[in-house]
């Protein structure tokens, strides 16, 4: 059977650095897998990787057996990849609703109306998505002046409004407070049992990864340096070494 | 030979004008983003204060070359002048805005100039001890043109030093790399600005002073140095000053052996030039991808849709349109004409600019292909009216397709002189093309026929087609169309991983406005009886862009505002004095300095305000 994204043998330089190399991991439904590893290590280039943003030198990238590599972005997140960014990139001069409605009228493939206002399409469904992440009272709000909390879950919701198989986020929790860090983290938990979602994603808090993935990968000058269970990465020698400074 | 190498020589000397002036455009908008097209206007006036002081002090060398130290200071004093008068007030208001304002100085200079100068053609001395010409392979060169050679390199090594060397350089470099970083450090950005506007500026004054002994000083030297220079900075590569000087030397040959290789088409040589260059080199031959500012406009507040009383105002505006007839003269019919489809062409660029982000230099060509596909048609094939009109919007379209397949694939200032190289080549064909199209003698006799001739009948028409586009227009704003569009501007990143192929939205939305202008074209063709190849030309394009910043770039209804009060002043001021670039440049600034969000966004703030209240 194959799995719902299998990477294999990543590879990818920029002039002579080699960001990431000879990255291969597996993702199923219903995994939170979280992706770790110091800063530089090569997490989002990963992340690029995956879902069209750069190519990679080699590699491959199946999702449910499919070969994605060297589709630009938006065919990949038609084919059931939503992503979140490290930075969050939202439409600014929509309110929170219409930002999702934005998302919703791309999947119906309504992005050529010239008579119906984009504001009456698909208004339930994307409010019923705000609710589901917590933004249902700030629906009409200007996007451009919520905070950066408030943003990251509209991220998500946008990301949940392709109906995606598989969802990358970036450093889901960045600048968040310790509190709101473990409520989205835990959202996200229950969208991946409620849709049998797949997600991957990076963090740099302890807390969030070890609370909330089921399985953790290190990654480390651009190779993958262990995978497990959130137990036994704890104990694995190479991690303490790479977080804590030993020997190398 | 021998010719050849004098030709090559010219060019050295055109290129070095050519690179005093941009590479002082390039510091300007390398530190500031703001597109100064005073900067032509500083070339200018640096050309008519050098020719008084040379007059006066020319007879000595020393005299002769403390004219043009002298003119070249006063012209940077002048910048530092505008820096610290206007724009440093206007540095929070929407991107742009400043190019508004630098507009509104051009025509101030030009009537102040006029006015000082008279607008007769000023041949100044020569310069002492280098009247005369040097036999190179038997062929006489100028010795002054020897000396310009030298002295292009000198500043550029000089401006090299001041970059590399100096702390106010390193600042400058700085602040051209990461304005935010820059002013984090300490650097306290209004003072910078003043000294970078002050330098750009002297720089443009020295090169209209030098200048003096080579040509006649007149006032159309500002529009074609400022179009030239955005060219040397944009192959150059935005803020390189390196780029800056190879890109010189470069159109500096390709215009002194262009005009022997390629004579039919040398008004285009450089725009074609560009366009090969841009497409090959997304940044410019030495620019780097960092140093490509986005001009894109920055992302405004949400569309509101009218709600409640305000939802009619269109409808009840057209109502009032269509009933001014039953009370007005004819020469006000005309002129109400004109702004009803200017105000069509104005709102088909604030598509590009207010919802694409896309700021487009070239316009005029879609509404001057509009306004020749109909006159064409009328005069070759004979056909009707209802056909011509039909036909320009579609022929429009199809140029705009065509260019605008180019131009998506770059943004920013990028994309602005792509636009600008198309509808120069659209321009120089239609300018150069007698057998087809008349060259400048145009075409005449684009008359309507009689059911639409009178003046209240052709206005109900231009009424009705070009009101109907607006509300066209309007109605997509809102729409799925306009919102994606939307979505590119404000975050290309989110739209191209939620599935929205930007480029090519980008692309068609180029064409639906190429399309709108050209209808706005073939109505102008019909209003006027006659088109002439300055419908397409650089002010026309300039005009559209000045008409929408004034409206402001934030509301739907600003391009209207903004054309009605652009063609309205502008009629006014033409029938009632001389001085109207005088006048339009003070109401501009004006304008400018008092509704910093635009004529329509003041007004709508009034009124949100006085909703919430």
């Amino acid at each position: 059977m194959s799995r719902r994204l299998a990477v294999e043998n990543l590879q990818r330089a920029f002039g002579g650095v080699q960001a990431v190399r000879g990255v291969s991991f597996a993702l199923d439904a219903g995994e939170v897998l979280a992706l770790i590893g110091p800063n530089g290590a090569g997490k989002t280039t990963c992340f690029n990787l995956l879902n069209g943003q750069l190519r990679p030198d080699a590699g491959t990238v199946r999702l449910d057996g499919v070969d994605i590599v060297g589709l630009p972005p938006r065919r990949v997140w038609r084919m059931g990849v939503g992503r979140t960014f490290q930075i969050t990139a939202t439409f600014a001069s929509m309110t929170v609703r219409e930002n999702v409605q934005m998302v919703l009228l791309s999947v119906h493939r309504r992005l050529f109306g010239l008579w119906t206002p984009a504001a009456a399409g698909f208004r339930d469904e994307a409010m019923a998505l705000l609710e589901r992440v917590g933004m249902g009272a700030q629906a009409e709000r200007p996007c451009g002046v919520l905070a950066y909390g408030d943003l990251k879950r509209v991220e998500l919701a946008m990301a949940l409004a392709g109906d995606p198989k598989i969802l990358l986020m970036d450093e889901p929790t960045a600048g968040m407070a310790p509190g709101e860090r473990q409520e989205l983290m835990a959202l996200t938990s229950s969208l991946v049992r409620e849709r049998g979602l797949a997600v991957l994603f990076t963090e740099h808090d302890m807390d969030v990864v070890f609370g909330h993935a089921t399985r953790i990968i290190v990654l480390d000058r651009g190779q993958l340096i262990a995978e497990g269970s959130p137990d036994a990465v704890r104990a694995d020698p190479r991690v303490q070494a790479v977080y804590l400074g030993g020997a190398a | 030979m021998s010719f050849y190498l004098v030709q090559f020589l010219s060019g050295l000397a055109t290129a070095a004008t050519l690179f005093l002036v941009s590479s002082g455009l390039t510091i300007v908008f390398g530190v500031t983003r703001i597109v100064n097209f005073a900067h032509g206007s500083f070339y200018m006036l640096g050309a008519y204060l050098g020719w008084t002081l040379v007059e006066r002090w020319g007879g000595t060398p020393l005299g002769f070359w403390g004219a043009v130290a002298a003119a070249s200071l006063a012209v940077g004093l002048l910048g530092a002048l505008m820096e610290v008068g206007l724009l440093r007030r206007l540095y929070r208001s929407p991107e742009l805005f400043q190019l508004l304002a630098t507009f509104g100085v051009v025509l101030v200079m030009q009537d102040a100039a006029s006015w000082i100068w008279g607008s007769e053609d000023l041949l100044g001395r020569r310069a002492p001890g280098l009247r005369g010409s040097v036999d190179i392979l038997d062929q006489p060169f100028p010795l002054y043109d020897l000396v310009l050679i030298g002295l292009g390199p000198l500043v550029l090594g000089l401006l090299w030093l001041l970059f590399n060397r100096t702390r106010w350089g390193t600042l400058v470099r700085a602040a051209t790399q990461d304005r935010d970083m820059a002013s984090a450090l300490g650097v306290d950005p209004a003072r910078l600005f003043t000294g970078v506007l002050f330098l750009g500026s002297a720089l443009a004054g020295l090169g209209g002073a030098l200048q003096v002994p080579r040509e006649a000083v007149n006032l159309h030297m500002d529009m074609a140095i400022v179009v030239e220079a955005f060219v040397v900075v944009v192959v150059g590569g935005m803020g390189s000053l390196t780029g800056a000087f190879v890109a010189s030397l470069l159109i500096g040959q390709l215009q002194a052996f262009g005009i022997l290789v390629f004579p039919q088409i040398t008004l285009v040589l450089v725009f074609l030039f560009m366009a090969v260059v841009l497409v090959i080199r997304p940044y410019g031959l030495l620019g780097r991808a960092e140093d490509a500012p986005p001009t894109a406009a920055s992302p405004g507040p949400p569309l509101i849709a009218a709600a409640g009383m305000a939802r009619w105002v269109p409808a009840l505006l057209l109502a009032l349109l269509a009933a001014v007839p039953l009370v007005a003269g004819d020469y006000a019919l005309i002129v109400l004409t004109e702004v009803v489809i200017l105000a069509l062409l104005a709102a088909s660029l604030h598509l590009l600019i207010g919802l694409g982000g896309l700021v487009s230099f070239g316009h005029a060509a879609y509404f001057g292909l509009g306004a020749y596909g109909a006159a064409l048609l009328v005069k070759h094939l004979a056909a009707p009216m209802p056909l011509a009109l039909a036909a320009a919007p579609l022929l429009a379209g199809l140029g705009a397709l065509a260019a605008g397949w180019f131009c998506v694939r770059r943004s920013g200032l990028y994309f602005a002189m792509l636009t600008l190289a198309f509808a120069q080549i659209v321009w120089s064909v239609t300018f150069q093309w007698y057998g087809f199209t008349g060259g400048d003698n145009g075409i005449l006799g684009v008359w309507p026929p009689d059911w639409a001739a009178g003046k209240a009948a052709y206005y109900w028409l231009t009424l009705a087609l070009a009101g109907g586009a607006l509300l066209l227009l309007r109605r997509a704003a809102f729409a799925p169309f306009g919102y994606t569009l939307r979505a590119g501007r404000d975050s290309a990143l989110r739209a191209e991983s939620v599935g929205i192929n930007v480029r090519r939205h980008q692309w068609l939305s180029f064409a639906l406005a190429g399309s709108a202008a050209g209808l706005a074209g073939g109505l102008y063709a019909f209003a006027k009886g006659s088109v002439f190849p300055t419908l397409m030309a650089v002010p026309v394009s300039v005009d559209a862009l000045v008409m929408v910043l004034m409206g402001g770039i934030q509301t739907l209804s600003g391009p209207v505002v903004g054309a009605a009060l652009f063609h309205l002043l502008e009629t006014e001021a033409m029938s009632r004095t001389d001085w109207w670039r005088l006048v339009l440049g003070a109401v501009i600034l004006v304008l400018v300095l008092a509704f910093p969000k635009g004529v329509a966004g003041f007004v709508r703030d009034l009124w949100t305000r006085g909703r919430e209240s």
